[in-house]
């Protein structure tokens, strides 16, 4: 057998092996999102929807201010939750890997993850009650005579925000850990010969060498956050609308179909960007 | 105490809430069932249908398996019977401003006026306007309350609450939460401005973005009927605008504090209807189940079911109803309520949208 015959045979298996994702994403994914995209371009009149294409949806968007406002608002909470997830994770992680015994890690890693295990509606209504003006926050530093009256943090973006981090710095954890426990001590040994000091360490060899880390868990944190509506509708007491509510407005009573379907496309099209942004960077940091 | 939440009396109200969604997730829910029942029927419907002391004593009755799916909202009701096969579904409720959408799609089937019990259904949720049209009928009355003021009465003053206009005053600013539906809420917006639900217009949108704005100021947090009941059960407010008996009726006996009433001004009514779907291949048998539905013992039951309890539309119900039952639905205050409040507005498409915006907008502020 030839080489070349070799190499179809093995291309042949590879596809083969790739097939049914490949399928399964064209059947799920491809398929459906463009008959979405198909449907941004529609229109709903009176209670038909009329198949004929125009632009009328997307201006729509951008012409009335509150629409857009879901789009900034989405934004603003998404960066907000992905800085501070970042920020509270990394720390966390680091302690995991590299202060906790190797063979504790496995059981630090699980109860940092443990709220994972509860249901996220739950978990969310958990907050409310925790955030309230009568709650555990509220009572403790009432009783404590740090304040005379309760904060109102229940049914503000604050809420939304303590929710969304709270889930997020479990899931960049994992990624963070995962990629601190691949570095060789041989890194940080080479910077002290080097004469470098801990920071100093930290900030040129560690920090750079586990950005892959936080830029895939941070993605996935732009990524889910963006598109979370369950969060903000139950810990944001609707005194701001996301984009995702938005869009589940349209589709309660009204079954506006094409105009929540140009919401969605414009909701990935975030993604996308910020898909795009983050791919750029990470590569430019890998070379 | 939160199971027990009221969160399917009308589409937005139920669509909103998040809660709703682990229901829906859950939401092909069969009550145990005789083991071997030789029928099976679907039913599509709201959460408090699936109460089994609801559905069983009609399984056993007729040897059948009800498998009921819970929907949010009309326009989620109307797409799962877009993507299903004609038959797949036998009885649809759905809210009673709606049943025309169903009525217009040819989705209901015309039932034998003289099968269901009219003349004991209270007369003014009967609706014959929204659930007949030329003449035959199409739906069927089942369960009804009211859009209104939920509060907490050991931290407002209750003769505030008769005033429909505290719901823009400063007096209580930061303690009220609005209900997420923007269809009763303009309605009661409409009532403060001394409009009729059903004679608002586009001229009016000015005047009630207005009055949404004065509203949205005083208030804390607008939300679902979790969040809504959590808040005030909680106190983190005091007030609920678009409460009614289905927010403190389940929570009467460990919150004896909270409480509703119908300001002097009116509130608004909402009613869910039920019907027999036209593609079903079990007509007999839909049917047979509507006519539990509204019979006096099936209304008691679904007055009082597990998710949320409001009042019957059969007047005879009261007969299977405890005091206390009766009592925390206000059932023998029926006929002062139902001469104060008007069903909530049934827009035309157009108008539907500007409330919606005009809601949205509301909401961004």
């Amino acid at each position: 057998m030839t080489a070349t015959t070799l190499e179809d045979a093995d291309r042949r298996k590879a596809w083969g092996f790739a097939a049914p994702a490949l399928l399964w994403t064209l059947a799920f994914f491809v398929v459906p999102f463009l008959f979405m995209a198909a449907m941004s371009l529609w229109k709903r009149e009176g209670r038909e929807i009329v198949r004929v294409w125009n632009l009328d949806n997307y201006l729509r968007f951008f012409s009335e201010s509150a629409l857009l406002q879901g789009l900034v608002n989405s934004l603003e909470i998404t960066v907000i939750v992905t800085v501070l997830s970042v920020l509270l994770a990394y720390p966390l992680a680091w302690i995991i890997a590299e202060r906790v015994p190797k063979r504790f890690q496995r059981m630090a890693l699980i109860l940092a993850i443990l709220p994972f295990w509860t249901s996220y509606v739950v978990r969310s209504y958990s907050w409310l009650l925790v955030l309230s003006k009568n709650g555990v926050i509220n009572q403790m530093l009432t009783g404590l005579g740090l304040i005379a009256e309760p904060l109102e943090i229940a049914s503000t973006r604050t809420a939304t925000v303590i929710g969304f981090v709270h889930f997020f710095v479990m899931l960049l954890t994992l990624t963070i850990y995962s990629n601190l426990i691949q570095l060789s001590p041989n890194y940080r040994r080479a910077a002290a010969d080097l004469g470098a000091n801990a920071f100093q360490t930290f900030w040129h060899v560690v920090l750079p060498l586990t950005l892959p880390g936080i830029m895939t868990g941070a993605f996935l944190t732009f990524v889910l956050c963006i598109g979370d509506y369950v969060t903000p509708q139950i810990l944001g007491g609707n005194n701001e609308l996301v984009l995702p509510q938005i869009i589940m407005l349209q589709l309660g009573r009204r079954a506006d179909f094409p105009m929540a379907a140009a919401l969605s496309i414009i909701l990935m099209l975030a993604v996308t960007v910020a898909y795009v942004l983050c791919a750029r960077w990470l590569k430019i940091e890998r070379a | 105490m939160m199971q027990s939440v009221r969160d399917g009396a009308h589409q937005r109200r139920f669509f909103s809430s998040v809660a709703a969604s682990a229901i829906v997730a859950t939401s092909l829910v069969s009550a145990p069932a005789p083991a071997f029942a030789t029928e099976e029927l679907n039913a599509l419907v709201w959460c408090d249908h699936t109460d089994p002391a609801l559905v069983e004593p009609f399984e056993k009755a007729n040897d059948v398996k009800v498998n009921l799916k819970v929907y949010e909202g009309t326009g989620a009701a109307l797409s799962i019977l877009d993507q299903s096969r004609p038959g797949d579904w036998d009885v649809l409720v759905i809210d009673g401003v709606d049943v025309h959408r169903a009525i217009d799609l040819d989705l209901l089937a015309e039932m034998p006026a003289d099968a269901l019990p009219t003349s004991d259904i209270f007369p003014e949720v009967r609706m014959e306007a929204n659930n007949t049209k030329d003449g035959k009928t199409y739906a069927v009355t089942e369960k009804f309350g009211y859009n209104t003021i939920s509060y907490d009465k050991s931290k407002v003053d209750p003769k505030d609450m008769q005033d429909l206009s505290v719901i823009w005053s400063d007096k209580y600013k930061g303690r009220i939460a609005l209900y997420d539906y923007y269809l009763p809420m303009i309605g009661l917006v409409g009532l403060g401005l001394g409009k009729k639900t059903a004679e608002l217009t586009e001229a009016d949108m000015p005047a009630i973005k207005e009055k949404l704005a004065a509203m949205r100021a005083m208030s804390k947090q607008v939300s679902d009927v979790v969040s809504s009941q959590t808040a005030l059960a909680t106190g983190e407010v005091d007030i609920l605008v678009g409460g009614g008996e289905w927010i403190t009726a389940v929570l009467s006996a460990d919150k004896p504090n909270l409480d509703w009433t119908i300001p002097e001004q009116g509130a608004v009514r909402w009613a869910q209807s039920i019907g027999v779907m036209k593609d079903s291949s079990k007509q007999d048998l839909a049917l047979k189940f509507v006519q539990y539905i509204v019979s006096p013992e099936g209304q008691a039951r679904l007055a009082t079911s597990s998710c949320y309890w409001a009042m019957p539309a059969n007047s005879k119900a009261g007969e299977h109803l405890t005091d206390q039952q009766k009592a925390a639905l206000r059932f023998n205050e029926q006929a002062e309520y139902l001469k104060k409040t008007q069903l909530y507005p049934i827009p035309s498409t157009e108008l539907d949208q500007q409330f919606q915006d005009a809601w949205t907008e509301m909401l961004q502020q």
